[in-house]
């Protein structure tokens, strides 16, 4: 087998090992991912010459006895990293040709840490999406059906880890934008605790929402990736002061006696039947090896969809407020005035989803509807984080479905957004409380990969991984990949 | 709550957004589906409950005011849609 389509953890121990170098292992990710873009255009842009410098830099490093975690892995960012001197779109018109003038902090960590990224992820539009079709730069395909949407917004990451474009790929998380994809394309994600990834050069969509995390394909690579990309960061206001840890710590940590809450308001009606029945045999592996199930209510988690498309559109709103056709992005063509400039760049610039929310997010923030809008998203909101901390008395991990159902065909939700809003449902409400969940593939239906969520208390990320590790000790899922046409 | 025409050329006026009279229609039955979406919130009753900004229910970390960025002049005008002798350019605004 190509060590190309093999885990992060293989390939460094490949390089580590010296059975590879890094020029040879970079070389050959690029041309097979090259060869692949061309059928699920899960690349904006690939980084070719600066990624084979850095990986001759990568192999000097070694030879003079360097033992970076990550040296001269190939990597890509989702293009919602600001990448210095490389063009940075979000997955926007507006912002094709910005060069980034810096990088994220995520980014920094992980060339720090040795990692060679070859190009930057397709997604949608300002990380807003559930299907990665509101790119400005073209859908992803999923690489197990060309016909099927990868999930959204990191549907670039998924489909590129998924298809062995590459072995691990960064990726954020709004509401559901790692573990959604994750779910649909057969890979691994974990969205961590809010703050314990640095929000500094990732291109804001909900500030209290966003946080960043890495996709791959096993428990164990998330781990080694999470380790080298969480810091606490004071460059950014809501950092958390924990940092990162050794996210690896629990992987041969046993599940006997682990207590797994099956919230009752996950496994309904809305949850497709052969989804539901995947779930409770994957729950069921995790059972025979000594965990204990237990029913738990999260009473107002009905609530989480509006909520979130209250308080997202709403910061959302403010934050895309900066792209005014002056200081950088798209500016339209033969402005009248000064407002005829704004108004008609940011038209022309975002796409139909953005504008969406940006309009949905200006009334709830409108002085007429404040209270009855985004006050009341925002109690809701603290309702369900009660609910959690609630339910993490009695159990220590919860567990559900990722999506309601798997990948759905491309064009299939396009008409109606509050249809497409209700992929979802499951995910959203780790966001509004911002404790880490993440999704495993948990096994097939009718050929399609369905994801297993974990959702963990607040900085409880390795345990979480180690259950997440030793499902995948014994189960096969996580191994199994969609033929690719090269 | 449903969003009138006139309400929705109001929001994309607010929002520096131009809308095409053609387009509103539509625009606002999507709004209007999203709405509908968002009122089912009104059946809680929420009263007295601390609305929940942080999730972490943290203050924001507050730094030393010192200057630590380097000039960054050249790059940061070098994404400029026009600009002349360093400065950015936009149509008249006083006559």
């Amino acid at each position: 087998m190509s060590l190309s389509t093999q885990t992060l953890k293989s390939q460094l121990q490949a390089l580590s090992s010296k059975r590879v170098s890094s020029v040879e292992l970079v070389q050959e990710q690029i041309t097979r991912a090259q060869a692949i873009n061309a059928d699920n255009n899960a690349f904006i842009s690939f980084n070719a010459d600066g990624a084979l410098e850095q990986a001759k830099q990568a192999d000097q490093a070694r030879a003079d006895g360097s033992t970076q975690p990550l040296l001269g892995a190939p990597i890509a960012h989702k293009d919602l990293f600001c990448t210095q001197g490389q063009v940075t779109t979000c997955g926007s018109k507006i912002l094709q040709n910005f060069v980034a003038p810096y990088n994220a902090t995520v980014v920094e960590n992980l060339t720090q840490a040795g990692a060679i990224s070859i190009g930057k992820t397709n997604m949608d539009e300002f990380a807003m999406g559930s299907s990665n079709e509101n790119s400005a730069f073209g859908a992803v395909k999923n690489p197990w059906d060309l016909d099927r949407v990868p999930g959204g917004s990191s549907g670039g990451s998924a489909a590129a880890v998924a298809a062995g474009m590459v072995a691990a790929a960064t990726a954020t998380d709004t509401g559901g934008s790692i573990r959604q994809p994750a779910a649909f394309t057969g890979t691994s994600g974990i969205k961590p605790t809010y703050g314990r990834c640095s929000r500094y050069g990732m291109i804001a969509y909900a500030s209290s929402l966003d946080q960043a995390g890495p996709i791959a394909q096993t428990a164990e690579d998330l781990a080694i990736m999470l380790g080298a990309m969480a810091s606490h960061d004071p460059r950014d206001s809501t950092s958390a002061t924990e940092g990162t840890e050794d996210f690896t710590r629990d992987l041969g940590r046993s599940v006997e006696g682990l207590r797994i809450g099956l919230p009752r308001q996950f496994f309904t009606e809305q949850l497709d039947d052969a989804v539901a029945s995947t779930t409770h045999q994957a729950l069921a592996e995790l059972e025979k090896r000594g965990a204990v199930l237990v029913d738990i209510d999260l009473a107002n988690i009905d609530l989480s969809l509006p909520a979130y498309y209250v308080i997202a559109p709403a910061e959302a709103s403010a934050n895309l407020s900066r792209f005014d056709g002056v200081r950088f992005g798209y500016r339209c063509e033969n402005p009248k005035d000064l407002n005829d400039l704004y108004e008609r760049s940011r038209s022309e610039g975002f796409g139909e989803e953005v504008k969406r929310r940006i309009l949905v997010g200006t009334y709830a923030l409108s002085a007429s509807f404040f209270d009855a809008y985004y006050v009341k998203a925002q109690q809701i909101r603290r309702l369900i984080k009660n609910d959690f901390v609630a339910a993490f008395e009695q159990v220590d991990l919860i567990a559900g479905p990722t999506t309601p159902t798997p990948a759905f065909k491309l064009g299939e939700k396009t008409d109606d957004p509050s249809d497409m809003y209700l992929q979802d449902v499951y995910t959203i409400s780790a966001n509004l409380a911002g404790i880490p969940g993440l999704s495993i593939p948990a096994g097939q239906v009718a050929g399609m990969p369905v994801g297993l969520q974990l959702l963990g208390n607040y900085f409880d990320e390795a345990r979480m991984l180690g259950v997440a590790h030793q499902f995948q000790q014994i189960t096969d899922w996580h191994s199994r990949r969609p033929e690719v046409s090269l | 709550m449903t969003l009138s025409t006139d309400q929705v050329r109001h929001v994309a006026r607010l929002a520096r957004l131009a809308v095409d009279d053609t387009d509103v229609p539509n625009i606002a039955q999507k709004l209007n589906g999203v709405m509908e979406l968002l009122d089912t919130m009104q059946a809680l009753d929420t009263q007295g409950i601390e609305p929940l900004t942080n999730p972490l229910d943290r203050t924001q970390i507050l730094r030393p005011d010192e200057v630590t960025e380097v000039d960054q002049r050249a790059h940061l005008m070098a994404n400029a849609p026009a600009q002349k002798d360093g400065l950015f350019l936009v149509p008249k605004v006083i006559d």
